[in-house]
């Protein structure tokens, strides 16, 4: 099965998600250039982490106007798995496919950081290999990780199983001192209606190798391949 | 040529960290009565001069300069008069 990874001038975890689909998962990647248009034979798109556009005016913010674009919200609307990770996530929010906005992170600090994980819903092709309150540890980096929602949307979120993780402690327990950035309800990923959009802060892809501290990340790219293979 | 400003700042109810920051090195400087601070963006945009202006810029917010889910936004439109002063 072939995965996309979308590049934008000022990705800079493109390389970190394929290496950990060709090298770990052992699956066909290509790299798709943001000019390009079409996103080809690829199952699996992923938006990359890193600064698309210096993260000029607000992160995310104009990376969903490059021609590639175009493709990868019709790979959505056709309800193929898409995944947004850190700065892909960010562009998911900004180009309307996921709801809500990611704002400053209340320290008003970059956070660099291992952290702790709850699945909450196994119903996304990314976590259809995990179960629901299983905790994993991933990796966070960013500035700007804040989730904020509308009550009415968060009603939304919660009504419809569309919070996919949640920052815990190493137990598993929610509390605002796992928060790592103030996110609200401690959110740290979510899925579309559909759940075949998914984006989150954390890096699964830099947490695919034992040498760099955990593979609990591998779970979500292995969840995916399942879940397209036997569909 | 006209020139649009564009103030855009968070909505009322999106906690500003940035604007409590500041607001507490204002105090440490000793300011007292320093009650709240939001940290917004200021937008120039010098544009043509059309019937559709406000229009156009009302658009340039809602699908660009802003995030209406986060954010406001006022639009100002500054004209150069003869002399050279803004008004």
């Amino acid at each position: 099965m072939h995965f996309a990874v979308i590049v934008f001038p000022g990705s800079n975890c493109d390389h970190d998600c394929y290496h950990a689909i060709k090298d770990v998962l052992k699956q066909p990647v290509r790299f798709v250039w943001h000019k390009e248009t079409s996103l080809g034979d690829a199952e699996v798109v992923i938006l990359p982490g890193g600064f698309s556009y210096g993260d000029y005016l607000r992160a995310g913010a104009i990376s969903r106007f490059s021609p590639i674009m175009k493709a990868v919200s019709m790979h959505a609307r056709d309800g193929r798995p898409l995944l947004g990770i850190c700065n892909g996530f960010q562009c998911l929010t900004e180009s309307g496919l996921l709801p809500g906005a990611l704002r400053r992170n209340e320290s008003l600090r970059f956070v660099c950081d291992d952290v702790w994980l709850k699945c909450e819903t196994s119903r996304t092709p990314f976590t259809c290999n995990i179960e629901p309150e299983e905790t994993l540890k991933m990796t966070i980096a960013h500035g700007e990780g804040n989730y904020f929602c509308d009550s009415e949307t968060l009603a939304e979120l919660e009504d419809n199983d569309q919070i996919v993780f949640r920052y815990t402690d190493a137990n598993g327990n929610v509390n605002a001192q796992a928060n790592p950035n103030g996110s609200m309800e401690n959110i740290a990923g979510i899925c579309n209606l559909q759940g075949n959009v998914v984006g989150l802060m954390p890096h699964p892809e830099r947490s695919c190798d034992p040498l760099l501290g955990g593979e609990d990340g591998l779970r979500m790219f292995t969840s995916v391949m399942q879940m397209v293979i036997s569909s | 040529m006209p020139k649009a400003l564009v103030y855009v700042t968070f909505k009322a109810g999106v906690l500003d960290p940035q604007g409590e920051a500041v607001r507490g090195a204002l105090s440490s400087l000793g300011f007292k009565g320093v009650n709240d601070v939001r940290v917004g963006k200021f937008i120039e945009i010098e544009l043509e001069d059309t019937d559709d202006i406000l229009a156009d810029l009302e658009r340039m917010c809602q699908d660009l300069l802003a995030n209406p889910v986060i954010e406001d936004y006022r639009i100002e439109i500054a004209n150069e008069s003869k002399n050279g002063e803004k008004r």
